[in-house]
């Protein structure tokens, strides 16, 4: 009898490693890759550390606005780049305005918002015409887009019809933006030098906060003895991260110089809290019905359509105030290509993350930053150390974002068309 | 009369109608500014013989059932490298040309096959991931061209590893070798004939084939998928031969369009090429469900028209004329796409 049930609990086990595996198949490749990545660069871990700081800070918020459409089962919105077109728009003419610093970045996001909100009422509206479609379309819509972007500030921005007389912005000829915005004197770290703190700091108070609301959690349980234990653990996971920080903080490496734009960190960790809401209003409830199923939440009364815009609204208003964040950090911009890559690149964290078309949580999203951009940092000297040649590494970063979004979707695909005919075969 | 004309308007299409007015608009500019027309007409003529053989490449896709191909991408690929072999061999002209479509065939096969089986296993997402396998074989394709073993001084980089980013076809007699065949005056227009001639071979080779037990079987499987699983047809089996023609006819594609070009592009050069051929057949008539040669040819010639009619154009309006020729490209190609996703979308 007893070896019966340990024989089941162990099988048990070995289930639900498997289990693990399979779902996270995609995020377990890329770790393993990160780490061997970083292993073979040689990189210098001070460097690391503060590239992929300013990394995690830049991305995060657009990766974090590609949330809420698969909540409402629109899947990966690619027309998020409408998002970032708008918010370029708005940043170049803030910039010829004149405004800098913070204050230019709230006008940003003041303007920002209502022609993103328009941008994604209409785009709202062409997925409601292509349901099924909506990720291909959006994809082709962000070209469209950038067809008319170009038009108008190439054709019409400078000449007669709006003129702009900003020699540091408008080509030569005097019509048109040029090739690149610099904003170096203007905008840039606008968000992200409202207050800096050193990452050792930062690192200590993140742990001492995580341990009171461990306390505070264990003081309310029923202080059984399982909650003792895991009130142990937790505790010594996060001291771990205090220990290295203190010694940082008394070494003499350059890590304790690192430091963490707060301004930028406090705006993601305000989205966090505003999805992990959001899902829980009636409309977010709403938005997951219809994500499970179009024809059950119309019959239960829920507007599809209207759900299904506002979705696509909320996701390219955040997206743009996620580019202004991603440009005041960057400091410049290629005026006519930024945005060309904000979709790929966010969609395909999202995805190393774990992310499906179906499924995608804040965890998701910011494990998904890190361990792409981690990928990012460490391909090309990876590449150099691998085959003496540092382009093959900038090749290969290219095609993982387009490689995982590739091998995602057929998966998706496949396991719907595998469902659909397991109903079939029931039915 | 109205009711006349709604209907009408509805079977052509509102993006088409635009785009004929479109077209029909820089012909009246061209006529009134005194633009050369025999130029303009035999630049278009090359350009549609260039690009015809890619437009032909999504009507076996699409009537197979899988949709406009945004991956012949892979066709291309494959293209690319068998030129790349008939370089290396040192081949010239026609032996060149048919050489670098004999060694593109077996690839083209083989990577059809594959993408056929892929494209079975997706039902209902094709396009989408079609787009991303393009895409994800062009940019492993860059890595591919600095690891492939070419050696020939006229497309190896002289320092350093991998192909050259463009490479002429000069120096093999391959450069605007179709053009050139047979090719005559009417008045001051060019005849491209052997470039024209074999657009049509090739459109009257697809012709027969979609008339062929096959062909017809194949369209079957496309037009109604649990029917002809009914009557006895293998839809996957056809929908994969589907695939597999396109991609070789991408592959003779490319090189047809390589010739009168004068260059190879490798690298990022096929990543967007799909998205041309598949707006031509569209503005032709097709829809992600229905194509025929008549679609082809209507769309190649309209497509490539307006292309080369609007940059003489342009130049007369803007100062920019290059951009504002490359602005209308790309709002016309992806504006016909989108209107063909909202003609079929939705469940």
């Amino acid at each position: 009898m007893k070896t019966e049930t340990t024989a089941k609990l162990r099988f048990d086990f070995k289930k639900a490693g498997r289990q693990f595996l399979t779902n996270n198949a995609v995020t377990i490749m890329f770790v393993v890759l990160s780490v061997a990545g970083f292993q073979m660069s040689g990189m210098n871990e001070t460097l690391y550390l503060s590239d992929i700081i300013s990394r995690i800070s830049r991305n995060s918020f657009l990766v974090l606005s590609l949330i809420i459409p698969v909540l409402a089962g629109m899947g990966l919105n690619f027309s998020i780049v409408l998002g970032a077109m708008a918010a370029q728009t708005v940043i170049i003419f803030v910039s010829h305005w004149g405004i800098t610093g913070f204050p230019g970045i709230l006008l940003c996001i003041l303007l920002a918002t209502p022609l993103a909100a328009g941008l994604g009422y209409l785009t709202g509206k062409l997925f409601n015409k292509t349901k099924g479609q909506e990720m291909i379309t959006g994809l082709i819509l962000g070209f469209f887009a950038a067809g008319w972007y170009q038009f108008f500030f190439l054709q019409i921005v400078g000449s007669k019809l709006l003129p702009m007389d900003n020699p540091v912005l408008v080509l030569g000829a005097g019509v048109g933006i040029r090739t690149t915005v610099d904003l170096s004197n203007g905008l840039k770290y606008g968000l992200d030098n409202v207050f800096r703190l050193p990452l050792t700091t930062v690192v200590i108070s993140v742990c001492v906060l995580g341990l009171g609301y461990q306390i505070f959690r264990f003081l309310k349980s029923s202080r059984a003895r399982a909650d003792l234990v895991r009130l142990a653990g937790g505790g010594v996971l996060t001291l771990m991260p205090v220990v290295w920080a203190i010694v940082v903080m008394s070494g003499t490496t350059l890590v304790k110089n690192i430091q963490v734009p707060m301004g930028t960190w406090l705006a993601i960790l305000g989205l966090c809290g505003f999805i992990a809401f959001f899902s829980k209003t009636k409309i977010g409830q709403d938005m997951r019905s219809v994500g499970q199923d179009r024809h059950v939440a119309a019959v239960s009364g829920i507007q599809v359509d209207q759900v299904r815009v506002t979705a696509i609204v909320l996701s390219t208003v955040l997206a743009s105030w996620g580019h202004i964040i991603f440009l005041q950090n960057m400091g410049a911009f290629s005026t006519y290509g930024s945005h060309e890559q904000v979709g790929l690149y966010s969609i395909a964290a999202i995805l190393i993350g774990g992310a499906t078309v179906t499924k995608a949580t804040i965890g998701q999203a910011l494990l998904g930053v890190f361990l792409f951009h981690t990928l990012f940092i460490v391909s090309p000297a990876a590449g150099r150390e691998l085959f003496g040649d540092a382009q093959i590494g900038e090749y290969f970063r290219v095609f993982v974002a387009y490689g995982v979004i590739g091998a995602t979707l057929a998966l998706h695909a496949w396991k719907h068309l595998m469902q659909s005919r397991q109903r079939l075969e029931e039915l | 009369m109205r009711k006349h004309m709604t209907s009408f308007i509805q079977s052509f299409g509102l993006a088409r109608l635009i785009i004929l007015g479109f077209f029909l608009f820089l012909c009246a500019s061209a006529i009134m500014f005194k633009l050369d027309f025999a130029e303009l007409l035999s630049s278009s003529l090359v350009r549609i013989g260039m690009n015809g053989v890619l437009v032909l490449a999504m009507v076996p896709a699409i009537s197979s059932g899988i949709g406009p191909n945004f991956g012949v991408s892979l066709g291309i690929l494959t293209g690319l490298v068998g030129a790349l072999i008939a370089i290396e061999l040192r081949l010239n002209g026609y032996m060149a040309f048919v050489g670098a479509i004999l060694f593109s065939l077996p690839f083209a096969a083989i990577v059809g096959y594959g993408y056929g089986w892929l494209l079975n296993r997706v039902k209902g997402s094709e396009m989408m991931l079609a787009t991303f396998v393009g895409f994800s074989a062009v940019s492993v394709m860059k890595i591919g061209w600095l690891l492939l073993p070419f050696k020939s001084p006229e497309m190896a980089w002289p320092i350093g590893r991998g192909v050259r980013v463009t490479i002429a076809l000069d120096n093999r007699q391959l450069s605007q070798l179709l053009n050139n065949t047979w090719s005559f005056n009417i008045g001051s227009v060019v005849i491209p004939t052997g470039l024209l001639l074999f657009f049509l071979l090739c459109c009257g080779a697809v012709w027969l084939f979609m008339r062929s037990k096959t062909g017809a079987a194949m369209y079957a499987a496309g037009d109604n998928p649990r029917f002809a699983e009914a009557a006895g047809i293998n839809v996957d089996k056809h929908r994969m031969i589907g695939t597999m023609v396109s991609t070789i006819l991408g592959a003779v594609g490319i090189i047809v369009y390589a010739q009168g070009f004068g260059f190879l592009q490798l690298y990022e050069g096929p990543m967007f090429m799909p998205f041309v051929a598949v707006a031509a057949i569209l503005i032709g008539g097709a829809s992600v469900k229905r194509a025929s040669i008549a679609h082809v040819l209507i769309g190649t010639f309209l497509f490539q028209a307006i292309l080369v009619v609007a940059m003489p154009v342009a130049n007369v309006f803007t100062a920019d004329m290059a951009s504002m020729a490359e602005i209308s490209r790309i709002i016309i190609q992806n504006g016909i796409i989108i209107y063909a996703l909202t003609q079929t979308g939705g469940e």
